[in-house]
């Protein structure tokens, strides 16, 4: 097929940018809870709890970035 | 593999990612996301079913206890969580965790294992985690959307329902349609959302164990590495898509 170099370039951005912003994300998530395990101890489980359940929302459209990527890669590309 | 002839790395991926599907187009089913699923539904259903007939109050043996530490698990967090009267949630949660759980759970097996066992047997095509497949996360996505407005309209009524809708974000009449469309799409991007997001991990887990496959000889310890950086993904999964239907349904549940 033609242009198959610009499928890969779009599977790069896909997947290279929500990484990045996820990052991000999870290290101020991380830092908060950090932060306030510190001030708290005794709150330290609830938080952890409801820290994974955040750690699920941002990852999610990541996921899908790089499944969508991955797909990509190697369905579309053949 | 096949005994016929050398697969390239990217025919046996593509193999492997293909679901063993009957019918054509829009009439086509795959039927191993069916039968797994399905399989392991029962088995969720008959393990807990007998531990709950052969429940002693005395001291209890293994089995019981690690199902009394689930159960006790899904009812701390739906009455954390959930803020209205319902007996249908608590049962919901369990199965949405134990069965999301079980099927991401295929997912350990090691991955030519059960297609090289069905090839064995003649079946060209089988992937062995039912979350792989979007239709089956959809398909669940799809009955907690179906219940999120069943019991919206239940507890708030069409009227109160359709109140809510227009009325938020924005208060003055004239802003009314654009208050309806931006609550649509919000309503609509929580079952979405929910879907591709147990799809998006799983999927994204599947296709690097298959790609470490590929590797050859060197196999064995990325392999490992992977299942164990697997671990915390897999329960994790099935966790965020019980709390998050326990969430959505207690916001159908409000009533102000």
């Amino acid at each position: 097929m033609e242009n198959v170099g610009l499928l890969y370039i779009a599977a790069a951005l896909l997947i290279g940018l929500g990484a990045l912003g996820t990052a991000i994300g999870f290290g101020l998530l991380g830092g908060k809870f950090l932060e306030s395990a510190a001030r708290q101890p005794e709150l330290a489980p609830q938080l952890q709890v409801k820290m994974f359940i955040v750690a699920g929302l941002i990852d999610a459209i990541a996921m899908i970035g790089v499944a969508m990527g991955l797909y990509i890669l190697f369905v579309v590309v053949g | 593999m096949s005994a016929a002839a050398e697969l390239t790395s990217q025919e046996y991926i593509k193999h492997h990612l293909t679901n063993l599907s009957v019918g054509e187009g829009f009439w086509s089913f795959h039927i191993d996301t069916i039968g797994w699923s399905v399989f392991l539904g029962l088995v969720f259903i008959s393990i807990f079913r007998s531990v709950a007939n052969k429940a002693t109050a005395g001291v209890p043996g293994k089995l019981q206890c690690a199902v009394e530490m689930v159960v006790e698990f899904v009812n701390h967090s739906v009455t954390s969580t959930f803020h209205g009267k319902n007996p249908l949630i608590a049962p919901l949660a369990l199965t949405i965790f134990v069965w999301v759980l079980l099927m991401n759970a295929m997912d350990w097996v090691p991955v030519d294992l059960i297609p090289w066992i069905f090839a064995q047997m003649g079946v060209g095509y089988m992937k062995a985690v039912p979350t792989t497949d979007i239709n089956m996360t959809l398909g669940l996505a799809v009955g907690v959307f179906i219940l999120i407005v069943y019991y919206s309209i239940k507890v708030k009524g069409v009227s109160g329902f359709m109140k809510e809708l227009t009325t938020q974000p924005f208060g003055h009449w004239s802003l009314y349609p654009v208050n309806f469309i931006l609550e649509v799409v919000t309503l609509l991007a929580r079952p979405l959302s929910l879907a591709l997001r147990l799809f998006g991990n799983i999927y994204a887990g599947e296709l690097i164990f298959l790609l470490i496959a590929t590797l050859g000889f060197f196999q064995l310890p990325a392999h490992f590495i992977w299942a164990a950086f697997h671990l915390l993904v897999i329960p994790l999964q099935a966790f965020i898509f019980m709390m998050l239907t326990i969430v959505y349904l207690s916001l159908a549940h409000e009533d102000h």
